[in-house]
């Protein structure tokens, strides 16, 4: 017990301390989050009238962000399994990494589904016992289920992980090695359910298709690790601890396989759509070239194209991809592309047109895109402080001193 | 009127549990009692929410008895695992928030299904002519929001209208690929006929309009809805009498329903629903017609506050041309039922297995 408050008050002593960049760094989100709690407390006040949102086109931004980020928390399996089925190296190092990249995104996933959801106030419905849950028949019942598992699971596992660390112990691998793969398949699920979420509404034909939750994963193991070579390039050059190429590079060839998969995926819809051009394709014809005249997503559906295809040809230069100068390019332009293909790109044209017919736009609001912005922010808060800390203990700079 | 075969309904100023007990209830707290591990963890849990509301009154130190009741309201049960008493403990609360709120008597009926009914409803295409007054009647009944601003206004039944189709001599040799032969005809991709892409936002100096049909459209009441699936709270199901129905209070916001279902008949409270005092019906039903809140959906559910006391809907009542017919699809001898035996009729999107109980046909 006192070794455990004892491990909590160096872990916090060591995150709050930090030069002017850590905390200029804190201090702007810190901004951006108060910012989102001033529109969210709007948006509960008013009501969702304050968002672009309409009983045409009801899922937005929140659902678009919600949906890309459960691929981002799901992409940390691109550490954690090379870690462990194939003991690399490198990759083991880092695998607690993965874990609170994991952590952070489900937290920004919980933080969307409260900024999408009409009565936040009531969520407490959800909770088995003193609410109903429409188990197992509700898809999205299923998938705060396997959300709230994936951040069980990776908090258990990636503190469990640091605590011996810190306490210089070893670890039991009887019931630790279990867990991770429970964790590995189970990064799978909650994409997969989440996929399942729209694609299995017959009422939206653009959704309708079993491609969706392998289009899902190609697309989140390749976002998921763009953020994670992001943010070890960051470490290297910020921190002394010491991320090594060869997890890099392992990390941009899963990125480059994967996003030629999913640019593979799309071209085959856009093929079958597009070839018999019934009706049921009136939502990506809306996406690809616009639909009466109404053209609004039109140059994002196109940007993320430019965005995916040029960046999987950098990836698929040598002297690009092995130079770590010029990596973050690549990888940012792709985390984009998929942004907007999954995000806007995918839940936005499900409902153009409407199921009776009606074609109508959506535009995103001041409110919806600083409440996106504030999620984003205090995503990367959390991140910040979880990467430190963790980094702090595998450096060996917060360690279990026995009192004397 | 068929709906007079029925057998009598309690009277709305009855405690629900004076009914006859309805023979197929969709209602868990109808059901058998049994007392297991889950009821149990769910008593306590009730009791720990109920023990939090009260000291979120104690804490407010208000004897205001509108912030009380909204309390309560917030802590309520899911409507179909209340008790008796606590259903008419939920409606005198509503009544009593209602009749200040809207400054005249409100009432909250919570009549329940009666047994030997499942309503069914059929609607004559052919006899149609685009007049919106069922829109409008239903509006008026239903207390729907009533604003201007985009988002406030909120409407259950949408007209379409549909054009007639047009094929012209002129594009006979036209269409693409020119030169070896048109695949694609110069009279494809013309609206004609019955289909969904109509268009509800008409404004013509008269109806009916010569170049046009018309085709109403609202929630189909399906058997097997696709909307109740999708529900993570279970807030919207299917009663034993038909109609699909939602717990205002219990509902979530989180607009799934509206995302599967296949006819667009469910809408989003964007805001507090505009509802002048004046215009406010005062006979409601709990599951039905009572002034709904900020972010919840709400959709048609055959005006069960008239429904339930053998009177038909309101957009039935305002047909001026009897395009509208509605009963008891288990008499045989009701209007509907007679339709069904008689006329040709069918079933919006049939091919999603959603089951309509509404049919369309022609004479």
């Amino acid at each position: 017990m006192q070794q455990l408050t004892r491990f909590a008050a160096d872990y916090v002593g060591y995150v709050l301390k930090g030069g002017t960049k850590f905390y200029a760094w804190m201090g702007s989100l810190a901004v951006l989050i108060l910012g989102m709690m001033y529109v969210f407390y709007l948006q509960n006040t008013e009501g969702l009238i304050v968002t672009g949102m309409t009983s045409q086109i009801h899922d937005g931004l929140y659902f678009a962000n919600l949906v890309f980020l459960v691929g981002v928390a799901a992409g940390a399996v691109t550490i954690v399994f090379p870690a462990y089925a194939y003991h690399h190296e490198g990759m083991h190092k880092v695998a607690v990494l993965g874990e609170m990249l994991a952590i952070s995104a489900v937290i920004m996933v919980t933080m969307f589904v409260f900024a999408h959801m009409g009565r936040p106030d009531r969520l407490w419905h959800m909770l088995p016992f003193i609410g109903i849950y429409n188990f197992p028949h509700s898809m999205l019942g299923w998938d705060v289920l396997v959300l709230t598992g994936y951040l069980i699971l990776n908090a258990i596992c990636g503190f469990y992980y640091l605590w011996v660390k810190y306490t210089g112990g070893e670890i039991n691998k009887k019931w630790f090695m279990p867990l991770v793969w429970v964790a590995i398949v189970w990064a799978l699920s909650i994409h997969t359910v989440t996929a399942f979420l729209i694609s299995t509404m017959p009422a939206r034909p653009m959704w309708f298709h079993s491609m969706m939750p392998i289009r899902f994963i190609a697309t989140a193991f390749a976002a998921g690790p763009c953020l994670i070579i992001l943010a070890f390039l960051i470490i290297r050059n910020n921190t002394k601890f010491w991320v090594d190429d060869s997890a890099i590079r392992l990390l941009t060839t899963i990125v480059t396989w994967c996003l030629g998969i999913a640019l593979f995926l799309t071209l085959s819809e856009v093929v079958v759509e597009l070839y018999a051009r019934t009706e049921h394709a009136n939502g990506l014809y809306y996406l690809m070239f616009g639909l009466h005249g109404l053209t609004n997503l039109v140059p994002w559906f196109w940007g993320a194209v430019i965005l995916m295809v040029s960046s999987f040809v950098l990836f698929l230069i040598p002297s690009i991809r092995n130079n770590f100068k010029l990596l973050p390019i690549p990888c940012t332009m792709a985390f984009a592309g998929i942004w907007i293909e999954k995000g806007m790109g995918l839940i936005v044209p499900g409902f153009i047109p409407t199921p009776i017919g009606e074609v109508t736009e959506y535009y995103p609001t001041f409110v919806e895109w600083l409440l996106t912005l504030g999620i984003w922010a205090f995503g990367f808060f959390i991140l910040t402080i979880l990467l430190k800390g963790a980094i702090g203990i595998l450096q060996g700079e917060i360690k279990y001193v026995a009192a004397k | 009127m068929t709906t007079q075969e029925t057998p009598k309904a309690c009277p709305a100023k009855e405690q629900p549990s004076a009914c006859t007990a309805p023979p197929a209830s969709a209602d868990p707290a109808a059901s058998a009692p049994k007392t297991s591990r889950r009821d149990f963890l769910k008593a306590g849990g009730m009791l720990s929410l109920s023990s939090l509301m009260g000291t979120a009154a104690l804490m407010t130190q208000s004897d205001n008895a509108e912030a009380a009741t909204e309390w309560a309201e917030h802590f309520q049960k899911n409507y179909r695992l209340m008790t008796d008493a606590e259903k008419a403990e939920a409606r005198a609360r509503l009544e009593r928030r209602y009749s200040q709120e809207y400054g005249k008597q409100v009432t909250v009926d919570t009549t329940g299904p009666q047994p030997g009914v499942l309503m069914g409803y059929a609607l004559n295409i052919r006899k149609c002519i685009g007049c919106r007054r069922c829109v409008h009647a239903c509006v008026a009944e239903n207390n729907q929001s009533r604003g201007t601003k985009p988002g406030e206004k909120i409407e259950w039944i949408q007209v379409l209208r549909m054009e007639r189709g047009k094929f012209e001599q002129g594009k006979m040799d036209h269409g693409y690929p020119e030169g070896l032969g048109i695949q694609v005809g110069g009279n494809a991709y013309t609206p004609a006929g019955q289909v969904l892409e109509g268009q509800y936002h008409y404004t013509p100096e008269a109806v009916p309009e010569q170049d046009a049909t018309y085709m109403p459209i609202a929630c189909m009441q399906c058997e097997k809805p696709p909307c109740v699936k999708v529900c993570p709270v279970r807030t919207t199901y299917r009663e034993a009498d038909g109609p699909v129905v939602i717990d205002y209070n219990w509902c979530i916001g989180c607009r799934m329903c509206m995302g599967a279902c296949p006819y667009w008949a469910r809408r989003i409270n964007l805001t507090s629903p505009v509802l002048p005092k004046e215009e406010m019906n005062p006979v409601t039903h709990y599951l039905g017609n009572r002034p709904r809140m900020r972010g919840v959906v709400e959709k048609c559910h055959w005006c069960l506050q008239r429904t339930r006391h053998n009177r038909y809907p309101a957009c039935v009542e305002v047909c001026p041309v009897g395009a509208r017919k509605f009963g008891n699809l288990l008499d045989p001898e009701s209007e509907v039922s007679k339709i069904l035996e008689r006329k040709n009729v069918f079933r919006l999107k049939a091919e999603l297995n959603t089951f309509p109980k509404f049919f369309y046909f022609y004479d």
